[in-house]
């Protein structure tokens, strides 16, 4: 990423080219192209405020988020509770804080696991190797997306709960570690895996398809025949050469990690209470959808208050995915 | 052409059958011996051992899947832990057909508002209306159903008395409104995004412009040479909006009050009820699948360009 470019012509012929501005970065350059579009760049905006409402989670809380207080339930918005209280009595702000931050930490681990590192590598590899190891992977996908996307995720989430919640007490008393259950680690796990399906196959067949066609691109087989060994190959020469459609495929899909993880809590099949979740949130305050009406009518802002968090993410994801969609494939339109 | 289609038909048995084994495969991972869910938790260890071989739980899990497959190609998907001595077919097959039922009414309402409006917007294009109609429908799209629908409730039924509020009562009943308006809403959002990409693709077109340099009129030019083009590539993705919009009925179902598949299956995953959960799932994916094959092999004879290997 240089500014400027200098050249230094022969010594004595005629004028130096020198401190002329050639060409900005690549990058830098997208990023002036995506600042323009100026939506896109609020929604921007707009989610890194809410991932930072979570990250800084345990500094801006007001209350603790699992306080109860039976004297001041189902309030409205006030100065003490900025988003009212439940019906137990709880601070909604403080809740729906620590819900963004199962957010946060959902949608990353499950996209650096799921997406990045096995859709990536799964695809690199097929699509560079193609042949029967290309088939396999591609009909295993097929046979993945054949389901119904929320059902799989709910059908996975139901039958592995139970398992790994025993081998996480497991590991807790043998090793005398304590707290992995009910500190939710293990709901991030059984979360992780049961969005597996969803996240990596997509990525997988972006990326293979790129590289089918890169592999036969002059540069890489200019790179074999040098004798540069193959992982050196797919993840100095191909994949750098990959990154636009893969940051394009992510900010798609956070979207609907967060809103399957919202979903999955809402089910109670996700993260378990004490530990707050927006979906956790909107299950309980609507007694798992049954109770929604009334609850909208009497006392919105406790549906509100998760609610317009998951709305503003889902769409802002969609703009900022619109956007740098444009900006990093300009073909593709 | 033939060969694909062949090749189409010989696969989708077997990615049937491998689905099967998967979501057969989850079933037995699911917790819980399924003879001691059923006998109840007071069962002597004797019975259980009993009702286990009677069920074929004994049995290597090769065996137990081939069963199950064989079963399933008769349509028995086995019975239910939860509702004693009823098939799960039985119990699934009338709450998959209202779910069926509501969700072809949503798809109408999708197709209703999406292709026209995708239309409208790509026509509008360089105009405010054009952005105007994407972001609108982005901003229903990414509207939670835990919202649409109380509010849809609250609106047209508590406040406005124009429709029932919830319940169900078949196809042609107005309780179906809502309920096909909240999930045809964002499969109508993806419909304009898709309808007004490719409309601008043929907009463009030099047939097109023949056509107006014809003299033709702009309606003719419109319907005849633009939208029928345009509308081609949108069939494709019928399937998987469908198929979205399923997964969302779910909840729907269960704000709504609707006896669907959606209230089945989760009142499955409480009860443990894991046959009639697998049995849903396998279900679904086989619509999914049959739904998919059937709309490529109807796009390739339709658009004749398309020759797919």
């Amino acid at each position: 990423m240089e500014n400027s470019q200098t050249f230094e012509g022969p010594k004595g012929t005629g004028p130096q080219l020198k401190d002329v501005p050639v060409a900005r970065g690549h990058w830098r350059k997208l990023w002036a192209n995506f600042r323009r579009r100026r939506l896109a760049f609020i929604c921007l905006i707009i989610i890194s405020f809410i991932y930072l409402l979570g990250i800084l989670a345990p500094v801006i809380q007001t209350h603790d988020y699992q306080e109860t207080n039976l004297r001041e339930t189902q309030q409205g918005p006030s100065t003490s509770h900025w988003f009212g209280t439940d019906r137990a009595g709880r601070d909604l702000y403080t809740r729906v804080v620590w819900g963004i931050q199962t957010t946060v930490i959902i949608t990353i681990t499950s996209f650096l696991t799921g997406s990045l590192l096995l859709g990536v590598t799964v695809g690199l590899v097929a699509g560079y190797f193609r042949g029967w190891i290309d088939a396999v992977i591609m009909r295993l996908g097929e046979v993945v997306s054949a389901f119904p996307d929320i059902l799989l995720i709910i059908l996975l989430a139901a039958t592995l709960r139970p398992r790994i919640v025993q081998l996480a007490r497991d590991i807790e008393d043998s090793t005398g570690i304590t707290g992995l259950v009910s500190s939710g680690i293990v709901d991030y796990v059984v979360i992780g895996i049961a969005l597996l399906p969803l996240s990596w196959f997509g990525m997988m067949r972006l990326v293979r398809g790129q590289v089918l066609v890169l592999r036969e691109a002059e540069y890489v087989q200019a790179a074999r025949a040098m004798g540069t060994s193959t992982p050196r190959i797919l993840f100095r020469h191909i994949l750098p050469n990959v990154v636009s459609p893969i940051i394009v495929s992510v900010s798609f899909g956070i979207g609907a990690i967060a809103l399957s993880e919202v979903v999955l809590s809402f089910f109670g099949l996700g993260v378990q209470p004490p530990r707050p979740s927006l979906g956790v949130m909107i299950g309980e305050v609507t007694a798992r959808g049954g109770a929604s009406v009334s609850v909208l009518r009497d006392h919105p802002e406790q549906l509100l208050a998760p609610i317009i968090v998951v709305w503003l993410l889902i769409f802002c994801w969609n703009i900022v995915g619109d956007a740098l969609n444009d900006v990093l494939n300009p073909r593709a339109r | 052409m033939l060969a694909y289609i062949v090749r189409r038909l010989l696969w989708t048995p077997v990615l049937l059958a491998l689905a099967a084994f998967f979501v057969f495969l989850m079933g037995t991972f699911a917790p819980g011996d399924p003879a001691e869910l059923r006998l109840g938790n007071r069962a002597t260890p004797e019975r259980i051992e009993r009702e286990r071989e009677r069920m074929g739980l004994d049995q290597p899990i090769p065996i137990r899947y081939f069963k199950y497959v064989g079963g399933v190609l008769k349509g028995d998907f086995g019975d239910s832990y939860h509702y004693q001595g009823r098939s799960v077919l039985e119990i699934i097959t009338p709450r998959l057909w209202v779910s069926i039922q509501l969700n072809i009414a949503a798809l109408i309402v999708a197709v209703i508002i999406g292709l026209p409006l995708g239309f409208y917007a790509a026509k509008k294009q360089g105009t405010g209306r054009d952005p105007a109609i994407v972001i609108t429908m982005l901003i229903l799209y990414a509207m939670p159903v835990f919202f649409t629908a109380p509010f849809l409730i609250l609106f047209f039924a508590v406040k406005l008395h124009w429709v029932p509020a919830a319940g169900w009562g078949g196809f042609f009943s107005p309780q179906i409104i809502l309920p096909a308006l909240t999930i045809g809403i964002p499969g109508a959002a993806i419909f304009v995004r898709f309808m007004r990409a490719s409309t601008l693709d043929v907009i463009g077109q030099e047939y097109v412009r023949t056509a107006h340099a014809k003299g033709m009129s702009n309606f003719v030019v419109n319907y005849r040479h633009i939208a029928r083009n345009a509308l081609l590539p949108v069939v494709t993705i019928m399937g998987f909006t469908l198929a979205g919009m399923f997964g969302g009925s779910l909840i729907i179902e269960l704000i709504y009050g609707i006896p669907g598949a959606g209230r089945l299956s989760l009142d499955a995953i409480f009860q443990r009820d894991f046959p009639v959960l697998t049995a849903f799932v396998l279900l679904g994916a086989g619509m999914l699948v049959l739904a998919n094959l059937i709309i490529d092999i109807a796009y390739t004879i339709v658009d004749p360009r398309i020759r797919l290997q």
